[in-house]
């Protein structure tokens, strides 16, 4: 167990408080020593890689726990696919590892540096959401440690209420050790990806529409610098799996060895740069982006160009400078699209440099009481923490999307309060309630649940 | 706690009727700000303008020349409003032309102005340290770089006060708490009623404004108006004949 006195923030890089992070095993932690010698009366939080973006994997003056995976971290059954994972392995580790073998993970996020663990706690959701849900709905146990000390190992019938309020939890109810999730299996290391270039908002809703359900995979992006006629102007990409009999067709070199996979990194950005993300600068990206996208293009990507783009630059968060970023995302519901709608547009008025915006349509909920992901349109945003007058803008959104029964993702949120949760979720009451029967001296806390009175 | 745009949920006012002290809630209140707590002699109802209804306000009783029961009043405030974002330590007084012949008047604002934001400024950091973040905010005063001959005894107590709580800020490097140090020129407010103005004068919402940017970016001092900076680096060294005509 090593521990280590440390600022912290979220990948956004914003509101830096200092914590004692512990660095041990699940069987360390769990020990006599372990679990009460490390917790003081500020409590502790598990923390993965930190790519939540405000402050749930922060725990001012308290104990943050980075969880090292055991010594035999992942076993899959090679029939059925199911896995089980230490919390602490990312799924960077877990993919090179199974996709030469066949195997994929049920949920992706937009990158492969989250754990597992934060998988869980955070009930990620991807591309894939409308047809197959989050994270979440994909475990099958999970492996805990308990405020006073216990392992627990659940299932959803096993122990229900815990089990729901653990799935996007955001780590509160106790420390995830290790999930049991099914995998799903692969042919090749590429997705057949069909991109298209749509001109505005109320084209791309019907395209979304329309044909979401022909796919898998299916996510938009959106350019929020653009408005008038072009508002929303946007790229759609769609996709599946390759098959290998699609890569004898679309990408015949691939062929002969599909499953390699061993995706490249590429330096990180140096620390210390100055905010290059600025209005001119997205403008300028934003254009140049939605020109070189064809019209209309039919084709592979690799898992890689596909999922997880940004990965390939290390520390990009630094190109917003030293006040950081944050993202703002939320979930209206369908019949909410003209709220949806009024959004955008409040967006690309004011003007504000937004780099890339991502529309999605959610499927069903996964149970979660915390979690986020319930049918209707997501909106995801990034806005440099700096700029006066942004706090004020998305307080009014903040409203819009409260007044249509929408609600935010704790996993991106640095900016709620207390009232904007407690609106959105109207179970946090019945989450609260197994909360404090499972930790009734306040064990789990961070500066996130501080800030939302989750706790 | 402090959100993604650094706007605090949580205020403690030490020095709960001062007209600056205010003019910076006002500067720092946003949708995020919960609680204010105003902490003062008499500890009676204090209003703030321009304050949200959403915003609660407290006023509670606090003796800056108490020294001994500053610990217990912070924890007391933790207890009951939980992490402190901000504080800011905005009592002191000016005394009267008696504090530079009266030795019993100058030991009273001593014990005020230097002694009492010492130890509320210790009881502060312990709990600013133990959350692991948190600014306090110092009121200090140019009137503490150069004392003057007309006010030493206040200029004293404001340089022993500033001297504190800049060393402070590095003692508490590391811990997440920080301290911001506010030197303000005149300002017309209530403390300085009746008085004639000095140049560079200013109002309160001047020096919030000035806070509020010093909070943004990090700083661990700050001048209002910012210009004064510069004319204490001359100031600080003119010869002493010239100093003493400068002051009226």
């Amino acid at each position: 167990m090593e521990t280590e006195q440390r600022a912290l923030t979220g990948w956004g890089r914003t509101a830096p408080t200092v914590a004692t992070v512990v660095r041990a095993t699940a069987d360390e932690l769990g020990s006599d020593a372990g679990l009460s010698a490390t917790v003081g009366a500020r409590g502790a939080i598990a923390r993965g890689l930190g790519r939540s973006y405000g402050d749930p994997a922060q725990n001012g003056g308290g104990a943050v726990i980075e969880l090292v995976p055991g010594t035999d971290p992942i076993r899959i059954d090679s029939v059925t696919g199911l896995a089980h994972v230490d919390a602490g392995v990312s799924l960077d580790v877990l993919l090179r590892e199974m996709v030469p073998q066949g195997w994929f993970v049920p949920v992706t996020p937009g990158t492969r540096f989250v754990t597992v663990g934060g998988a869980v706690a955070s009930d990620i959701h991807g591309k894939n959401h409308h047809a197959d849900g989050s994270f979440g709905a994909h475990c099958t146990q999970l492996g805990m440690l308990m405020a006073d000390g216990s392992h627990r190992s659940i299932t959803p019938r096993s122990d229900p209420d815990l089990w729901w309020a653990t799935i996007g939890g955001m780590g509160l109810t106790g420390l995830i050790t290790d999930v049991s999730f099914r995998m799903i299996p692969i042919e090749s290391r590429h997705c057949v990806v069909d991109t298209e270039r749509v001109p505005n908002l109320d084209a791309l809703i019907e395209k979304m529409e329309a044909s979401d359900h022909l796919y898998r995979y299916s996510v938009a992006w959106i350019d929020l610098v653009a408005t008038g006629k072009h508002l929303g102007r946007s790229v759609l990409s769609m996709g599946n799996h390759a098959t290998l009999d699609d890569l004898r067709e679309l990408n015949p070199k691939a062929v002969a060895s599909p499953l390699d996979f061993d995706p490249a990194v590429f330096p990180d950005v140096p620390s210390g740069v100055p905010n290059v993300l600025n209005r001119l600068a997205v403008r300028a990206f934003n254009e140049l982006w939605y020109r070189k996208t064809p019209q209309r293009h039919h084709g592979t990507e690799s898992l890689t160009g596909f999922f997880h783009p940004l990965d390939m630059v290390g520390q990009w968060t630094r190109l917003y400078g030293s006040r950081g970023f944050l993202q703002y995302q939320f979930v209206v519901p369908f019949d909410a699209v003209d709220t949806m709608r009024t959004i955008v547009a409040k967006i690309a008025d004011a003007g504000h440099a937004s780099f890339l915006a991502v529309l999605k349509r959610f499927g069903a909920e996964s149970g979660g009481l915390l979690s986020f992901p319930k049918p209707g349109w997501t909106l995801t945003l990034d806005l440099p923490a700096g700029v006066a007058g942004l706090g004020q803008l998305l307080t009014e959104l903040d409203e819009l999307v409260l007044g249509v029964g929408g609600r935010h993702y704790l996993a991106k949120d640095a900016f709620a309060t207390p009232e904007v949760m407690r609106r959105g979720y109207p179970q946090l009451d019945a989450w609260r309630e197994i909360r404090d029967r499972v930790d009734p001296g306040g064990v789990w806390a961070s500066d996130q649940a501080r800030r939302l009175e989750l706790i | 706690m402090m959100n993604a745009f650094d706007q605090p949920q949580t205020i403690l006012v030490l020095g709960g009727r001062s007209d600056i002290a205010h003019a910076i809630v006002r500067s720092l209140a946003s949708s995020a700000l919960k609680t204010v707590v105003l902490a003062h002699r008499g500890g009676g109802p204090v209003e703030v303008d321009g304050l949200a209804d959403s915003v609660a306000v407290h006023c509670v009783a606090f003796d800056a020349a108490n020294h001994a029961a500053h610990e217990a009043f912070v924890a007391g405030v933790v207890a009951d409003h939980g992490d402190l974002d901000i504080v800011i330590q905005a009592f002191g007084q000016l005394g009267g032309p008696e504090v530079n012949t009266d030795p019993t008047a100058a030991g009273d604002l001593v014990d005020v102005n230097v002694t009492g934001a010492v130890s509320s400024g210790l009881a502060v950091a312990g709990q600013l340290r133990a959350q692991g973040h948190g600014v306090l905010v110092v009121l200090s005063s140019v009137a503490g770089v150069r004392t003057r001959p007309s006010n030493f005894v206040y200029g004293a107590t404001k340089a022993g006060q500033d001297a504190f709580a800049t060393g402070l800020g590095h003692a508490l490097a590391g811990s997440g708490a920080r301290v911001m140090t506010v030197r303000p020129g005149f300002v017309r407010s209530a403390m300085t009623e009746g008085l004639d103005e000095a140049p560079f004068a200013c109002d309160p919402s001047d020096v919030a404004e000035a806070v509020a940017a010093g909070l943004r970016g990090r700083k661990s001092v700050v001048w209002a108006p910012g210009v004064l900076r510069y004319v204490f680096a001359v100031l600080r060294i003119v010869p002493g004949f010239v100093w003493r005509k400068l002051d009226r």
